[in-house]
């Protein structure tokens, strides 16, 4: 474990070693243990049992082919695809434009008044009734639009940009401007390019964002054939609904309805999952570039 | 692809923006109003000047900023004026232009109802809660995690413990009830052992612990990042001569650490103290349900009942008015307090 230890730091005593050992165990064990368990249950035939509280003795993988060949889950889960999908594009576009936009407020007169327009909403939002109203008197109501719409831009995740957009050389620019390129050419062609790492940060964010928003679909979208994943998670995986529903009624019976429960879990969370280990890296990043100075 | 570069022509509240004219002029210097003969010529303020000039000389920053720009005022600004129907007796029928006004009276009626000031006890006792437990906690890993020597193990570790960050509430909620619920694997695992049905998920009485347990679950490894950047920014002299001076492990832990925390934990406490008011609405409506309203029932979640699902508008919005108030007001206030306390503040 020793990688380097400064001459001035004391050894640890085996008290302190086996300390923190289990301390990293406690913690490794508290946090992925719900994860572990839940996958390996979606995974136990009906009737079997997990071995030491975890690896199933009977794999199946029933429980998945009964809700994916019903009718809920699927267009559920397409719903939050296509919502991430057209929702990220659009936000990612609009965020980087105004952050752009916003770089140089002494040529550009009136770009300082909307800055300090979005740096307000930061400090006073408007509160949940007086959004809901809007979003009906729009006419968006059950609209999949009603899921994009309202959460579109982040002020945060603007700033993140513009601050980034703020550190590439002026001389890069000048240059480009002295060569007869357009305020648009040089965003496409110099500001886009270097700032692939934060876009992706918060393309990421943004497409978590969507993925998991569950309060926007809640209020504004009652027709149920539009719900999003989480919404039908929540009915069924957390508020108990009858899981009949959800089956596929060829494939009923040959599993538990713990293990249909899981399941839905375990797809609501892999997308996540899956682009987890690439975005961690550039999270991290993007939070301490937005953070410190805002 | 991108909406609203130059399509979005509706007449907003915004001055118009035409990019028309291909933007290859010469090279603007940042001289305002020297240059601006032609059409702007109506108004003679200086600053209308300037604008206009600026929208012919860069047409198209203007055209970046108008989609943001739309976006904030109609889905911010438009809102924050639909406040005004917590003066009134709204009707969605009448709208907000036709409905009357009724001054204070959703105000002093707020003040009567139990159930408000349920909500209002709870909110509190939870961020109390959460400022005691959750608060903290990202503080005491990141500093157990800085001890450890090992660079892989310690990133390692951050993946694991960043990952419930990125879950929705649902999924959270989720995953508790499998494992701590009335059918979950500690339900199961206590029956081998004779106790039977236990299920913490749906007790009134611990409720309050386990929603700060859920906040520190999901964001305790989330909320070290930004200590960590800080314990990084600590200089290694300082430790150095800490040790040199008879300072044993604690105690540089806590004469060194602890007060390279401080502004970072300045700035964070002040951010929290807006949010004083604003305890997980996801989390406690999901869990309402099960644990029922006198435990569950905080600000956000009584707007929403009252509001959405009751139709009791006027009143609903003067709730969710005053606590936007208050929070802003916190934060305004100890931010002041920070700085005259003699750290930076938030701004």
């Amino acid at each position: 474990m020793a990688a380097s230890r400064a001459p001035w730091m004391e050894k640890p005593g085996p008290i302190t070693r086996a300390v923190k050992v289990v301390a990293i165990a406690l913690i490794v064990l508290v946090m992925l243990y719900p994860f572990t368990y839940v996958i390996f249950a979606s995974l136990t035939a009906p009737g079997g049992t997990l071995h030491f509280g975890l690896i199933p003795s009977d794999w199946t993988l029933d429980a998945y082919r009964s809700v994916l060949s019903g009718r809920i889950i699927p267009r559920a889960l397409m719903v939050s695809i296509g919502i991430t999908a057209v929702g990220t594009v659009l936000s990612v576009a609009v965020t980087t434009m105004l952050a752009y936009g916003l770089t140089r407020t002494k040529e550009i007169p009136g770009s300082k008044g909307v800055l300090y327009l979005v740096l307000f909403t930061m400090l006073f939002g408007a509160g949940l009734i007086p959004n809901f109203i809007l979003v009906k008197e729009l006419g968006l109501l059950n609209s999949y639009w009603s899921l994009i719409l309202p959460t579109l831009l982040s002020a945060f995740n603007m700033l993140v940009v513009r601050n980034f957009f703020m550190q590439i050389p002026q001389e890069l620019i000048d240059s480009a401007r002295i060569d007869g390129a357009s305020d648009f050419q040089v965003f496409l062609k110099i500001m886009l390019p270097l700032s692939k790492a934060v876009i992706a940060v918060i393309a990421l964010f943004y497409a978590v964002g969507y993925w998991n928003n569950f309060f926007s679909a809640l209020i504004y979208i009652q027709d149920t054939s539009k719900w999003p994943i989480q919404l039908v998670l929540n009915t069924y995986a957390v508020q108990g609904s009858p899981i009949s529903q959800i089956e596929n009624p060829n494939a009923a019976g040959s599993v538990t309805p713990q293990a249909i429960q899981m399941a839905i879990v375990v797809l609501a969370t892999l997308p996540i999952l899956c682009i987890y280990p690439f975005a961690q890296r550039f999270f991290t990043k993007g939070v301490l570039t937005g953070a410190i100075k805002g | 692809m991108p909406p609203g570069v130059g399509s979005t022509t509706g007449s907003s509240a915004v001055p118009p923006v035409v990019p028309t004219t291909p933007p290859l002029e010469e090279e603007t210097s940042p001289s305002p109003s020297s240059s601006t003969p032609p059409g702007s010529a109506k108004q003679p303020l200086p600053w209308r000047k300037r604008f206009a000039a600026g929208v012919r000389h860069h047409p198209w920053m203007y055209a970046f900023i108008l989609p943001g720009l739309l976006f904030f005022v109609v889905f911010h600004y438009v809102p924050l004026l639909g406040n005004v129907i917590a003066f009134q007796d709204y009707s969605p029928y009448l709208g907000v232009t036709g409905s009357r006004f009724i001054g204070l009276d959703n105000f002093t009626a707020l003040f009567r109802d139990p159930e408000v000031v349920n909500a209002i006890l709870n909110t509190l006792i939870i961020s109390f809660l959460q400022l005691a437990f959750a608060f903290p906690a990202p503080i005491v890993l990141a500093i157990f995690l800085n001890s450890l020597l090992s660079e892989r193990l310690k990133r390692w570790i951050q993946t694991v413990v960043y990952l419930p960050h990125f879950l929705s509430w649902v999924i959270v909620i989720a995953l508790w009830q499998q494992v701590l619920g009335g059918a979950g694997s500690l339900a199961r695992g206590l029956e081998l052992v004779g106790i039977e049905s236990v299920n913490l998920m749906s007790d009134p009485s611990i409720f309050k612990i386990m929603v700060v347990a859920q906040v520190v679950w999901k964001d305790v490894g989330w909320g070290t990042i930004i200590f960590f950047a800080a314990i990084s920014t600590i200089s290694a002299e300082l430790y150095e001569s800490a040790a040199v001076d008879g300072a044993g492990p604690w105690r540089r832990i806590w004469h060194v650490t602890l007060p390279g925390l401080v502004p970072v934990t300045v700035m964070l406490l002040i951010l929290q103290l807006g949010n004083v008011l604003t305890v997980g609405f996801e989390q406690l409506l999901l869990q309402q349900p099960a644990v029922g309203a006198d435990a569950a029932q905080v600000i956000d979640t009584f707007v929403y009942f009252r509001g959405i699902a009751g139709g009791d508008w006027g009143v609903s919005t003067a709730v969710g008015l005053i606590k936007g108030v208050i929070g802003t007001v916190l934060v305004l206030g100890a931010n002041r307090l920070a700085k005259r306390l003699g750290t930076d503040g938030l701004f």
